[in-house]
């Protein structure tokens, strides 16, 4: 117990906390990397996902992908991009990973969110006239966010535990504090470092949780009695987006 | 293809190394979550105990556990033990959820039929309950089989060795052939151990097959 004393110790160390490489510039240098891969990976699934889920298309290719995905070993991928885009280029390398990693769970979070409204909520939209757009945007989309917010929140987490292999090509983050104690023995840098991935990881998980919470639109909360997320198909889609590296 | 066909017998052992490092959390990992599992299933209080739970172990990025967990059980950082035992934490992660889910989607009106025909309770649980569940609990099974073989590769970094052997070795050495070879090894091995569960559940399971078959004909006709 007493390396935790000592990773507490290195945690707390004013020395730590300023300059070049303290605690704080790899925490944002993380935080970084996580924000823009995430973005990018929203900004292709999202829209796909909501394509596959109000269509009703493509949800087969869809899984396959995401199983698929799910075997390739990031930490291999990454160092393979590295090698094929060559050494400058290994910024744009190491969030191309990140996005193919988070890709897949927000595209099932996307269509299972669609897929999971009852068929004659959106058959009335119709009926009453709503332009396909209009179902979209104000029934499907609505209705659909708490599941897509699963699936951003477990994208996220894995894209934050991943972004600590970016200290392997030499690119910061908290990573660069893990290996470098790995590879100095010291045990209370690599901990103390180890102990603030977890950190951050647990508080992106709570505004995620937060978030989903007032994510379910005020006349569906009234009116529900199960949750939302235990559906079946919602449970097919937290199972789809497992696999943290 | 240079590379790979003179270090054949290097890429075939580290392959056998890394299904042997695979299978033990796997197999732990599904022993272990079958209680666990169940006890959220079973009861309210402690369903969220137990999910919540699993969720935060869920959320603890693989490289900081490794770290992590030696100064913690008091084993040595370069031993197998510790990326065994991070591994299993990871599976029992996945699978507890799954286990509570698969226990939930059997048939209430099954269960209550089993009851009535003189079942027990430990009798029911083995050959009513966890068969009928068994659909659920082979697709956790192989979310946590594919994502073991893939997380074991991270374990090179501290000085497990595995495929992953490949990955730090040729990048070092600048040989892009061979961190090929082990990304393409790993990815192997992940739908080989993705089709055997397949085959395994449809082998103890002959009847979703039927199920299957019988939903196809029923909507040609």
């Amino acid at each position: 117990m007493n390396l935790f004393v000592e990773a507490w110790l290195w945690l707390t160390d004013p020395l730590n906390w300023e300059g070049a490489g303290s605690i704080p510039v790899r925490v944002g240098e993380h935080l970084f990397y996580t924000v823009l891969a995430m973005t990018a990976a929203a900004l292709i699934a999202i829209p796909l996902g909501w394509l596959i889920g109000h269509t009703g298309r493509g949800r087969e290719l869809a899984v396959g992908i995401s199983g698929a995905a799910r075997a390739l070993p990031t930490f291999g991928l990454l160092y393979l991009f590295v090698m094929l885009a060559g050494v400058t280029l290994r910024g744009p390398s190491t969030v191309l990973v990140l996005v193919l990693l988070a890709i897949p769970p927000i595209l099932a979070g996307a269509y299972a969110g669609l897929e999971v409204i009852d068929r004659r909520t959106i058959d009335a939209a119709r009926a009453v006239g709503m332009t396909e757009w209009q179902i979209l945007w104000k029934v499907e989309v609505p209705l659909g966010l708490p599941l897509l917010l699963g699936g951003l929140r477990s994208a996220t987490l894995q894209v934050v535990a991943t972004a600590t292999l970016a200290a392997f090509v030499n690119l910061g983050g908290l990573g660069y504090d893990i290996v470098q104690g790995i590879a100095l023995r010291r045990y209370d840098q690599m901990l103390g470092a180890a102990i603030l991935v977890i950190i951050l990881a647990l508080l992106l998980d709570a505004i995620f949780a937060i978030l989903e919470r007032y994510a379910v639109p005020r006349g569906v909360r009234a009116g529900r009695d199960t949750d939302v997320r235990t559906t079946p198909t919602g449970r097919r889609a937290t199972a789809e987006s497992s696999a943290t590296t | 293809m240079t590379w790979v066909l003179n270090n054949l017998d290097l890429i075939l052992q580290l392959t056998l190394q890394h299904i042997r490092l695979s299978i033990v959390p796997i197999v732990l990992g599904f022993i272990i979550a079958l209680p666990l599992g169940w006890v959220a299933y079973r009861y309210r209080l402690t369903r969220g105990l137990v999910l919540t739970l699993v969720g935060l172990l869920y959320t603890i990025p693989s490289l900081a556990l490794f770290v992590i967990l030696p100064p913690l059980l008091g084993i040595g950082f370069l031993s197998e033990a510790n990326v065994l035992i991070a591994l299993t934490i990871y599976a029992v992660a996945i699978m507890a959820r799954s286990v509570a889910e698969a226990l939930a989607s059997v048939d209430q009106g099954v269960k209550q039929a089993a009851t009535a025909m003189g079942y027990s309770g430990w009798g029911r649980f083995w050959t009513v309950d966890f068969p009928l569940a068994g659909p659920v609990l082979l697709a956790g099974l192989r979310v946590v089989a594919v994502s073991t073989v893939s997380l074991l590769t991270v374990g090179i970094v501290v000085g497990v060795q595995s495929l992953g052997y490949l990955f730090t070795n040729g990048f070092q050495r600048g040989i892009v052939e061979q961190v090929l070879a082990g990304v393409v090894m790993v990815v192997i091995i992940a739908l080989l151990f993705d089709g055997l569960l397949v085959l395994l559940g449809r082998w103890l399971m002959p009847w979703t097959r039927v199920a299957k078959s019988a939903q196809r004909k029923a909507a040609v006709a």
